[in-house]
């Protein structure tokens, strides 16, 4: 594995991993009979073409930084953390409680309290698994599992009961004007985002985490002991780090960045909060941080590439109505197979190439 | 109190409920205990579901339908194996890509295929599970109390019902009593001491791996052909990690399996029929019970209820030494 430059390892191998699901994903579509070219045409087209897209690609964009952050942060110290859903889930509900329980006068004053309080309900909905996995031993990726599912009887239960606002709709009552987040539309009106689109300023809030990230896991000590653990848990227990500690901060960390994509969705978009606000953007999480080989600038750009995906995906499903909604679904599913778990069958060939190479000119 | 007549209602409903749940908990017995994990068996059944229904409907043969229920769910089940035993990748994260892999591509060839929104057409005649009377359920239903139980609780549920409940002894049987079961459950313990006796580890987990995709085909199959009349979006509804749960619950053997999804489909079957539970003068929530199942996992693997220890080797790929 040494005999590979890191280029390789870091842009090509990731680059054809993209390909190899991109062109299943093409055959899928010739599969329906449709004409997968022209399909990827409407798609670009219809994400980045215009100020329009934009809006709502970068909207995306920023709900997955911060749910592949979450889960990138997990797997620096080798935990699997699938539960950016339900911790999502929980953001919204800390979101929400302190955007009601307060009459705003400002969204200057209201976005840090909501900051805070999204973050502190993700975290806290992670705290329990990672305990049982650094106390008990029991399997974070079941643990969090099950959470997901409990966070979302949890909400169900709040939204058609306690927090339910007069209606039909189980939906707490829509936030005070004072916690409304300035958009696209309203930070840079001459860029020609529409008053609609639903890009906020949560989406600086997503590259400061990208940054945050990245001083934390290269920067600190607690970063260096996080990948330590994770790199080899014997050597970082020989070497004093504690276990416990490094499982906590991690999903800490994770959950809190999971919850953190409610102040995008919930407070910056919604403005209440709905029956499943997160709409599977946790489990996005898990395909970009693959996709960024865990670091915030891959994230970030995985990030991009799924937000185009899904604003892209919708315009497709608006021009092709043959290709539904799932298609995305469907490339998601195949991006996570062919960057994760299929990783392999690209690494060991192209390895095995470099090796070579390296041995004919030695 | 719930009178008899309710209670033999709720415990009929159960049994139906549960058996989706039996199926591809056993289907992740076999894959577990040779040491591959498997959080796929959801996206296993719901393939399998959407396929059964499909083929039941173009072919007017249920039977049909289950091939081609069995063959989807196989196949994914090939493609995990192929990325978690041969290329010796991450099993979670294979699991995930295949539950999104089935999750979209389900919805998107139903579209393709009928044209309406995702779903399949009603299933009609011989194109569903027909209930199948248990011999002398008429006459032993006049024997009071037990009489009912057994031609109106055991009595008058389609093929598959009984095809799971008979997979538990099986299992026990093929895990426990013959060599290839034992061969499989070391290969899930120490899979570098199988090897070292000569006996093919991949071989035996792609084995594992293709029984538990079998097995979730029959679930997912039964979903569609025999629970309901079609597929429809989503129709596993978390089923596949229910039944991950009740395998965790019953710490991976296939009798304690039985027990715990019957107590999930329990569950299920009181929260369709009661929307609000009174239990000792307090009103319970349906959510409380949908979520009961996860959180009753979350206790025992937490082992403060006796500790769920799964196979040493699970999760973790072979590599033979060189």
């Amino acid at each position: 594995m040494d005999a590979m430059p890191k280029w390789v390892d870091l842009a090509l191998i990731p680059l054809i991993n993209l390909a190899l699901a991109l062109l299943v994903s093409g055959l899928v579509v010739l599969w329906i009979g449709e004409n997968p070219v022209e399909a990827l045409k409407i798609l670009v087209q219809g994400s980045v073409g215009s100020a329009y897209g934009w809006g709502y690609t970068l909207y995306y964009a920023t709900n997955f930084i911060f749910t592949g952050l979450a889960v990138a942060v997990a797997f620096h110290a080798r935990l699997f953390n699938i539960g950016g859903e339900g911790q999502a889930a929980l953001g919204g509900l800390g979101v929400a409680l302190v955007c009601i329980a307060v009459p705003w006068p400002h969204w200057a004053l209201a976005l840090p309290v909501a900051v805070v309080a999204g973050a502190l309900f993700g975290a806290a909905w992670a705290a329990i698994p990672a305990w049982l996995q650094a106390r008990r031993g029991s399997h974070i990726v079941i643990t969090t599992i099950m959470f997901n599912f409990i966070a979302s009887a949890i909400l169900v239960y709040l939204l058609v009961g306690p927090l339910k606002a007069p209606g039909m709709a189980p939906e707490t009552a829509a936030f005070p004007p004072g916690a409304a987040l300035p958009t696209a539309h309203d930070i840079v009106p001459w860029l020609g985002f529409r008053p609609s689109a639903p890009l906020n300023i949560s989406f600086l809030l997503a590259l400061a985490a990208c940054v945050g990230v990245w001083a934390l896991i290269w920067r600190t000590r607690l970063g260096y002991e996080i990948r330590a653990y994770g790199h080899s848990e014997d050597a970082a227990v020989y070497a004093g780090i504690h276990p416990t500690r490094i499982i906590m901060a991690a999903m800490l960390i994770s959950g809190a960045l999971a919850g953190l994509m409610a102040v995008n969705a919930v407070m910056g978009e919604a403005e209440r909060l709905v029956i499943d606000s997160v709409q599977g953007a946790g489990f996005v999480g898990i395909a970009v941080a693959l996709m960024g080989r865990s670091h915030p600038f891959g994230v970030f750009l995985a990030a991009l590439l799924f937000g185009m995906l899904y604003q892209g995906g919708a315009e497709l499903e608006f021009e092709i109505p043959a290709i539904s909604r799932e298609m995305i679904v469907v490339i998601q599913a195949l991006v996570i197979l062919f960057t994760g778990a299929l990783d392999n069958m690209v690494r060991m060939p192209v390895a095995r190439f470099f090796a070579a190479r390296k041995r004919a000119a030695a | 109190m719930m009178d008899y007549t309710t209670f033999l209602q709720i415990f009929d409903s159960s049994l139906r409920l549960a058996t989706p749940l039996l199926l591809a908990c056993l289907a992740g017995l076999f894959s577990e205990r040779s040491g591959v994990f498997d959080i796929g068996l959801e996206g296993k059944m719901l393939a399998a579901a959407f396929f059964s229904a499909a083929f039941a409907y173009v072919s007017g043969s249920v039977w049909m339908g289950l091939a081609a229920g069995c063959a989807a769910s196989m196949v994914l089940a090939l493609i995990h194996g192929l990325a978690s035993i041969t290329f010796r990748g991450n099993q979670l994260i294979s699991g995930v890509a295949i539950n999104f892999l089935a999750a979209g591509l389900t919805v998107l060839i139903a579209q393709n295929w009928f044209g309406q929104g995702g779903r399949t057409p009603a299933l009609v005649g011989a194109a569903r599970f027909q209930p199948v009377q248990l011999p002398f359920a008429e006459a032993l239903g006049q024997i009071p109390v037990l009489g009912p139980l057994y031609s109106q609780v055991l009595s008058g549920h389609t093929a598959l019902v009984y095809v799971a409940l008979l997979a538990v002894p099986a299992s026990w049987y093929v895990l426990f009593r013959t060599r290839f079961g034992l061969r499989l459950r070391a290969v899930g313990e120490n899979p570098a001491a199988v090897d070292t006796a000569g006996v093919s580890v991949t071989g035996l987990r792609f084995a594992a791996v293709l029984i538990c995709g079998l097995l979730c085909g029959l679930a997912g199959a039964y979903l569609s052909t025999g629970l309901s009349a079609n597929f429809v979006k989503d129709m596993s509804a978390g089923r596949g990690f229910i039944a991950l749960a009740a395998l965790i619950f019953a710490k991976w053997r296939p009798w304690q399996a039985l027990g715990a999804c019957v107590l999930f489909g329990l569950l299920e079957a009181l929260g369709n029929r009661y929307q609000n539970l009174q239990i000792a003068g307090m009103d319970v929530p349906v959510q409380l019970m949908q979520a009961l199942p996860y959180v009753l996992t979350v206790v025992i693997l937490a082992g403060f209820v006796g500790k769920a220890i799964p196979p040493r080797a699970g999760g973790e790929p072979y590599v033979k030494e060189r």
